[in-house]
């Protein structure tokens, strides 16, 4: 080998080795699949206001982020569940939720030849993930969809395979609704499912409902309205019929916006609302209360700002359903707490 | 004081024996490649340890119980190996019953029948299946097997052999078998290319003697070459299988993630590998993380068995065939 | 003919083309994979997947720059920790090695060849994740090394100890030394081979996903060797299960890419081993 080649060699390798593109302040953060759609935007749209500022956000689901928050291994993290109060516990000084964004949960589902909009009763959701539902003409299904002609098909159900702060809303929404599957299952990240397929990520949800013939899942609004499947009505706790969409989600959150906790930890699973969509939630970015770095801390709390007044303008051609303004103006004041 | 001619002197005593030595440059040679050489063992053993502490708290509280526990649930803190170690096991031997006697098929006419050109083109090509990335072959596993055994192979085997309890069942597409199927690819060339040695090692005069005997091509083969080449052929079997038992991106793709234990190979099911792979990032509680290490632990046990048990009948033949 | 001999002659002929059945479907179906991912690929490789960086999902034009640069950085380290150790450790294993010992290393190189990759994953990040308190580029190098090792010890030492042992008594009857001898003389001689072990290997590290996915985890960007990096295989691997069309698009591009990258290498090692000689003579 020539003497030459060999010096090029390296240099090229030393080269490709120190490619990194610009940043001076890099933070990184990770979390829920949930919100991904918006944050993947947010921090896209924020990197072109504050040039200086460059925030990697890895989707690894809620159960991930808040570990490897609580870790160190990210600066912060982003969940759709509130952590308890053995995760904050771990940190030195409590840590800050800000919610950013309000979304549904919907029950996503690809029954070949049913082209109506399918109605889920509390019951037959309940009797889906807890297996004893198990074909797509059950007369519990049929009792809410009449003049639907449901396959006599097995019904292939679909969940979580990792730590989502998702399947802990839905989870949650079940435990409100079934007292069986409240003490046979119960409500957390991960839990141990009676049937069905993981997937990782909403993305995974999505992608085996989109190709699995008679399967149903719970994804995040924006993912059945990106890949255009059809989603079902759910009969909320007042006993309406309805779908997620910006109102029935803003109105699940009515109650819980009037009396907000000082930490912002709060379920609207299942409010009394007439109009209140029944699964959904708030999502959080998890801050630290304390952050060392001047450099990391403008950029953070910058984002902060800009996300509680901007940032807030693209929530609802995602999807997602923009904070009440009460609570923005409780989060503003949380801001300032961060020393 | 440097020593005079290191042939006739006798050798010196002290440390300043050993600077003495290090002037000459073989002991350096040595004494670096040797340094390297313990690196090979100093990681082998670091990463042993450090597979063994970081799974303390499993260990303690379930004891030989996590092997035979179907538990896997992160909330209440249960965690239970089984369902892993039977996804693995289902995969591997159902790769090994498709991928052995094609393989060993395949090795046979490699060996025997083939015009030399022709097995040596052949093996090239098939040696080449054995290069391909496992998470090429889980996206092709996940985008066009998967649809096949769902709308083809699965509910044709449950038309005709529904009766029986393993193919019975919701068909996914995703699940035990399909996973089996795509390992038997993967699994593929490295049974043929090492039965394909074990086959040409036999001497000649073992097929020349059947043959006079009156026995067909076939009856020579059979009866005389393969059961001559048999301890390669297992060591062969074995590998694959060791290869099989680890494989963890394409069996991750397909598998379904499903932590039970299912009698039907249509349901979803879920390997050692795959639940390390999906959930080791994101296991919240000090415990799950320690039951995945200690599943991987399990995991590299079963394969230096089967390793070990691969080598001893490689070389075997290895020995027999020299004699 | 008696019939019995008849229907022996039968079986032998079925049985004997069944096998050859055999090993033309062992080799259709390497030439169906490469096809079915060329013909996917091509359809979706363009010059965005090579100079964008991801984009978030929905929104077209993105590429997997990161994930290229990023595989290179990776394996880049990867060979400079792992291709001089396991050089070395061969050498040594084939001109130094005393009985016991040589055979401790060996056993625990093979040893370390069959711990399964996600294991080989977990080793890493314990010891560079978690004391670095993140994803990087170097936990990803490091794991990558550590299957690199054994392959290039155990091919080296092959290599080497099938180099004539004439040719090392005549250098050193000329009066070089040992080392002197190595270098100047055995190595050359098993170049081929040793370079063709090496070169295997890093293919088949390039193609390894999962003692990546939780050392060097994913990235959208490039942000250098401490923060978590893309890598080729990994991107594959998540962009195959989402459910955005533009992304199943990219991980069939980046498999045709990285498919052919490994198969070019291994090609190319073979075609070195076979047609040049191994040991120069």
């Amino acid at each position: 080998m020539k003497k030459s080649s060999f010096w090029l060699g390296v240099l090229g390798a030393l080269a490709i080795l120190l490619m990194v593109a610009q940043a001076k302040v890099l933070i990184n953060a990770a979390g829920a699949t949930f919100p991904y759609p918006i944050y993947g935007k947010w921090f896209q749209e924020f990197g072109k206001i504050d040039a200086d500022a460059q925030i990697n956000y890895q989707s690894v689901g809620s159960g991930g982020g808040i570990r490897m928050f609580s870790e160190g291994t990210v600066d912060f993290g982003a969940s759709d569940m509130p952590m308890t109060d053995e995760q904050i516990g771990k940190f030195k000084t409590k840590p800050f939720h800000f919610p950013t964004v309000l979304g549904g949960i919907v029950l996503t589902y690809n029954i070949p030849h049913v082209t109506q909009d399918m109605k889920f009763t509390p019951e037959a959701l309940a009797g889906i993930y807890l297996g004893k539902i198990t074909k797509w003409n059950d007369p519990e299904l049929g009792k809410a969809n009449a003049g639907v002609k449901l396959p006599d098909a097995e019904i292939v159900v679909a969940h979580r395979s990792d730590g989502s702060g998702t399947s802990f809303v839905f989870t949650d929404y079940l435990s409100k609704v079934s007292p069986e599957w409240k003490s046979k299952v119960g409500s957390s990240t991960s839990v141990q499912w009676p049937v069905g397929i993981g997937g990782k990520g909403n993305e995974g949800v999505t992608g085996i409902v989109k190709q699995t013939p008679n399967s149903i899942g719970y994804v995040e609004l924006i993912y059945a309205l990106q890949q255009k499947m059809p989603y079902g009505y759910l009969r909320n706790a007042a006993g309406t019929f309805l779908k997620a969409d910006l109102e029935s989600v803003t109105e699940a959150a009515a109650a819980a916006a009037n009396s907000m906790p000082a930490d912002f930890r709060v379920s609207i699973t299942n409010q009394p609302g007439k109009k209140a969509y029944p699964i959904a939630t708030f999502t959080y970015l998890l801050i630290p209360s304390k952050i060392d770095d001047a450099a990391k801390k403008k950029a953070i709390t910058g984002f902060l700002h800009w996300m509680l007044t901007d940032g807030q303008k693209d929530a609802a051609g995602l999807g997602y359903a923009p904070l009440p303004k009460n609570v923005v103006t409780q989060e503003e004041k949380q801001i300032a707490l961060i020393k | 004081m440097a020593t005079s001619s290191p042939v006739s002197a006798p050798p010196p005593r002290g440390a300043r024996v050993w600077f003495g030595r290090l002037r000459n440059g073989d002991e350096v040679a040595r004494l670096v490649t040797l340094a390297f050489a313990c690196t090979i063992l100093v990681v082998t053993v670091g990463l042993i340890f450090q597979l063994w502490a970081t799974s303390a708290l499993p260990r303690h509280k379930f004891g030989f119980g996590f092997l035979t526990s179907s538990q896997w649930n992160p909330v209440t803190g249960e965690f239970g190996a089984l369902p892993f170690i039977y996804g693995t096991v289902v995969t591997s031997v159902l790769a090994l019953l498709i991928a052995v006697p094609l393989g060993v098929g395949a090795a046979i006419f490699l060996a025997e029948l083939a015009p030399p050109r022709i097995s040596s083109t052949f093996t090239f090509f098939i040696e080449l299946l054995a290069a391909v990335p496992s998470v090429i072959y889980g996206l092709l596993a996940f985008f066009a097997l998967v649809p096949i055994m769902r709308d083809y192979v699965e509910p044709f085997l449950k038309r005709t052999l529904g009766f029986l309890g393993i193919f019975s069942g919701t068909i996914f597409g995703l699940g035990y078998l399909t996973a089996g199927v795509i390992l038997a690819i993967m699994t593929l060339p490295f049974i043929i290319s090492i039965s394909r040695e074990a086959l040409l090692e036999v001497p000649t005069e073992q097929r020349e003697a059947a043959l006079a005997l009156g026995a067909t091509r076939w009856e020579s083969t059979w009866q005389a070459v393969v059961p001559y080449a048999r301890l390669g052929i297992f060591g062969s079997v074995f590998l694959g299988l060791a290869r099989a038992l680890g494989e963890t991106m394409a069996v991750t793709m397909v598998i379904g993630n499903d932590p039970k234990v299912h009698e039907s190979l249509f349901a979803l099911g879920y390997s050692i590998a795959a639940i390390v792979a999906n959930e080791f990032s994101e296991a919240t509680t000090d415990l799950h993380v320690q039951s995945l290490v200690l599943l991987g632990l399990v995991l590299f046990l079963l394969t230096i068995v089967i390793n070990a048990l691969a080598r001893l009948l490689i070389i075997a033949t290895a020995r027999r065939g020299s004699s | 003919m008696t019939l019995r001999n008849r229907w022996r002659k039968i079986l032998s002929y079925m049985m004997l083309s069944l096998t050859g059945v055999c090993a033309v479907v062992a080799v259709a179906t390497l030439f169906l994979i490469l096809g079915y991912l060329v013909y996917n690929g091509w359809r979706s490789i363009d010059w965005n997947f090579f100079t964008q960086l991801s984009k978030p999902a929905g929104e077209a034009g993105g590429g997997m720059k990161n994930a290229i640069v990023g595989s290179f950085q990776i394996i880049l380290l990867a060979t400079a920790i792992g291709l001089p150790v396991g050089f070395l450790a061969g050498v040594y294993l084939a001109e130094f090695g005393g009985k016991t010992f040589a055979f401790l290393v060996r056993y625990m190189a093979d040893l370390l060849n069959g711990v399964p990759s996600i294991v080989i994953g977990i080793f890493a990040y314990a010891v560079v994740v978690v004391p670095m308190h993140g994803n990087s580029a170097w936990a990803g190098g490091l794991a990558l090394s550590l299957i690199l090792i054994p392959i290039t010890a155990r091919s080296t030492e092959q290599f080497m100890t099938s180099v004539p042992q004439t040719l090392r008594e005549g250098a050193l009857a000329l009066g070089a030394s040992k080392w002197k001898t190595i270098a100047t003389v055995v190595v050359p001689a098993a170049y081929r081979g040793i370079a063709t072990g090496m070169i295997l290997g890093v293919a088949r590290i390039a193609g390894e996903t999962a003692p990546l996915l939780f050392t060097s985890g994913n990235s959208d960007n490039m942000n250098g060797l401490n923060q978590p990096t893309a890598s080729l295989p990994v991107m594959i691997f998540y962009r195959a299960l989402s459910p955005y069309d533009d992304w199943h698009r990219q991980a069939w591009a980046a498999g045709m890419v990285l498919l052919l990258l490994v198969l070019f290498a291994n090609i190319a090692a073979r075609l070195i081993l076979s047609r040049g000689i191994a040991v120069q003579k």
